[in-house]
C-alpha cells in the first residue's frame, strides 16, 4: 500500500478502495457531499419540507449560480444543494444561520485544538 | 421523533474519518454543523443519515436498474407492466424509495429513441440508477438536452439516423423517467442475468445503446 502524502481531503478519498464509483467516476466526490444529500432526504423524508419544496430550493440556487455566470460544469453541484439547505433549514426555523455560523466556528476550533491522531469532538456543548 | 443523542457522543461517533487536525474545507464544516445541531434537536436521526448515504453509496446503483430492464426483455406480461405503471412493476423488485414519486418508462424503439433530463435541477430515478452522474447535473446538459438533443447525444458518441424519433423527457420532483433501452441483437439465447450485465446506467438515461456484447456468447 502506497503511503503518499496527502494534503487534502479530496485527495485521501482518491486513495480510498471503497470510493463508491460507477461509469461516470465517483457517486460523491467528498464525504460531506453524501452527509448533505442525506440531510435532505431525511429531513423531507420526516416531513420537515416536501420534497417539491426541496426541488424548488435547489433549483432557486442553481439558478443564481447560473445567474451569477458561474460556471457550472456540475463540480459545484452540492455547494448549491448546501446553500439551498441551509435556506430551507432557516425557512422553516429548524435552525436559524446565527446559530449554524456558531457551530460550524465551534467545529472548526475544534479540529484546530485536536491532536493530530485524536478523535475531534466539539469541547464544550454551546447551545441545546 | 427520533431520539436525541448526547452531543458528545454523537461527536464521538461521527469523527472516525477524519482523525487528523486539519480543518475541514468550509462546506464540510457547514455540513457538520448542520447535521450536529439537527441531530442534537431530534430532527434527524444520525443512525438513518448513515444508513442512507450507505445505501446510495453502496447499495443502490444501477444494477437495480438494470434487472428492471432485462426482466421486460426477457418476460413480455412485465414489460406490459412496466410500461403501463413503471412505479408498481419496479416496486415488485422491491425497489422502492425516494421521495414517493411516479416513475415513468420510456420504451426505446427502432424509430423512437428518449432521452431523460432534469432542466430545473436533477431529479433522478434514485431508487433504480443510484445517484446522478456529474454530467446529469451540470448546466450545459441540462439545457442542451432540450435545444439540441441530437448534439448531445453526438457528444456522448450516438449518432442516431435522421428517421429516429428523438423525444427528450423533462423529469420533476414529482415524475421521474427511465428508458427502457432497445434489446441488442445477439442476446436471444442470454439469460436474465446475462442480458442485466449489458445493461448501462447511461443507457437507462437515454445517452448511449445497450451494445451487443463483444464476441463470446449468443
Amino acid at each position: 500500500m502506497r503511503t503518499p502524502d496527502l494534503h487534502s481531503d479530496s485527495e485521501r478519498l482518491a486513495f480510498l478502495p471503497s470510493m463508491p464509483r460507477d461509469e461516470g467516476g465517483p457517486v460523491f466526490a467528498e464525504p460531506w457531499q453524501a452527509q448533505a444529500f442525506a440531510l435532505a432526504v431525511r429531513l423531507s423524508a420526516q416531513g420537515h419540507f416536501t420534497w417539491k419544496e426541496w426541488a424548488a430550493a435547489l433549483a432557486e440556487e442553481l439558478k443564481s449560480a447560473a445567474d451569477r455566470s458561474e460556471p457550472d460544469d456540475g463540480s459545484r453541484y452540492y455547494d448549491h444543494w448546501l446553500a439551498a439547505l441551509e435556506r430551507l433549514v432557516a425557512a422553516k426555523a429548524l435552525s436559524n444561520p446565527a446559530e449554524m455560523l456558531a457551530r460550524k466556528e465551534a467545529w472548526a476550533d475544534a479540529y484546530r485544538h485536536t491532536p493530530h491522531g485524536k478523535p475531534v469532538a466539539l469541547r464544550k456543548v454551546s447551545e441545546k | 421523533m427520533a431520539a436525541t443523542v448526547p452531543t458528545s457522543m454523537h461527536a464521538q461517533d461521527h469523527e472516525h474519518d477524519h482523525d487528523h487536525q486539519v480543518v475541514p474545507s468550509d462546506p464540510a464544516l457547514r455540513t457538520k454543523a448542520l447535521e450536529s445541531l439537527l441531530v442534537e434537536k431530534g430532527l434527524v436521526d444520525p443512525a438513518a443519515l448513515d444508513a442512507l448515504v450507505d445505501a446510495y453509496e453502496n447499495k443502490i446503483g444501477p444494477r437495480n436498474g438494470a434487472r428492471v430492464v432485462a426482466r421486460a426483455w426477457i418476460d413480455p406480461a412485465y414489460k406490459k407492466r412496466l410500461l403501463s405503471d413503471g412505479g408498481a412493476a419496479i416496486a415488485e423488485f422491491g425497489y422502492a424509495g425516494g421521495q414517493g414519486e411516479h416513475m415513468v418508462v420510456v420504451e426505446n424503439t427502432p424509430k423512437v429513441h428518449n432521452l431523460v433530463v432534469c432542466t430545473l435541477c436533477s431529479c433522478y430515478p434514485w431508487p433504480v440508477l443510484g445517484l446522478p452522474p456529474v454530467w446529469y447535473k451540470s448546466a450545459p446538459y441540462r439545457s442542451r438536452a432540450v435545444i439540441d438533443p441530437r448534439g448531445v447525444l453526438h457528444e456522448f458518441g450516438l449518432d442516431l439516423p435522421e428517421d429516429v424519433e428523438v423525444q427528450v423527457w423533462d423529469s420533476t420532483a414529482e415524475i421521474r423517467y427511465l428508458v427502457l433501452p432497445e434489446r441488442p441483437a445477439g442476446t436471444e439465447k442470454m439469460t436474465e442475468d446475462e442480458v442485466a450485465a449489458l445493461v448501462t446506467r447511461d443507457a437507462m438515461v437515454g445517452v448511449a445503446k445497450v451494445a451487443a456484447p463483444a464476441g463470446g456468447k449468443a
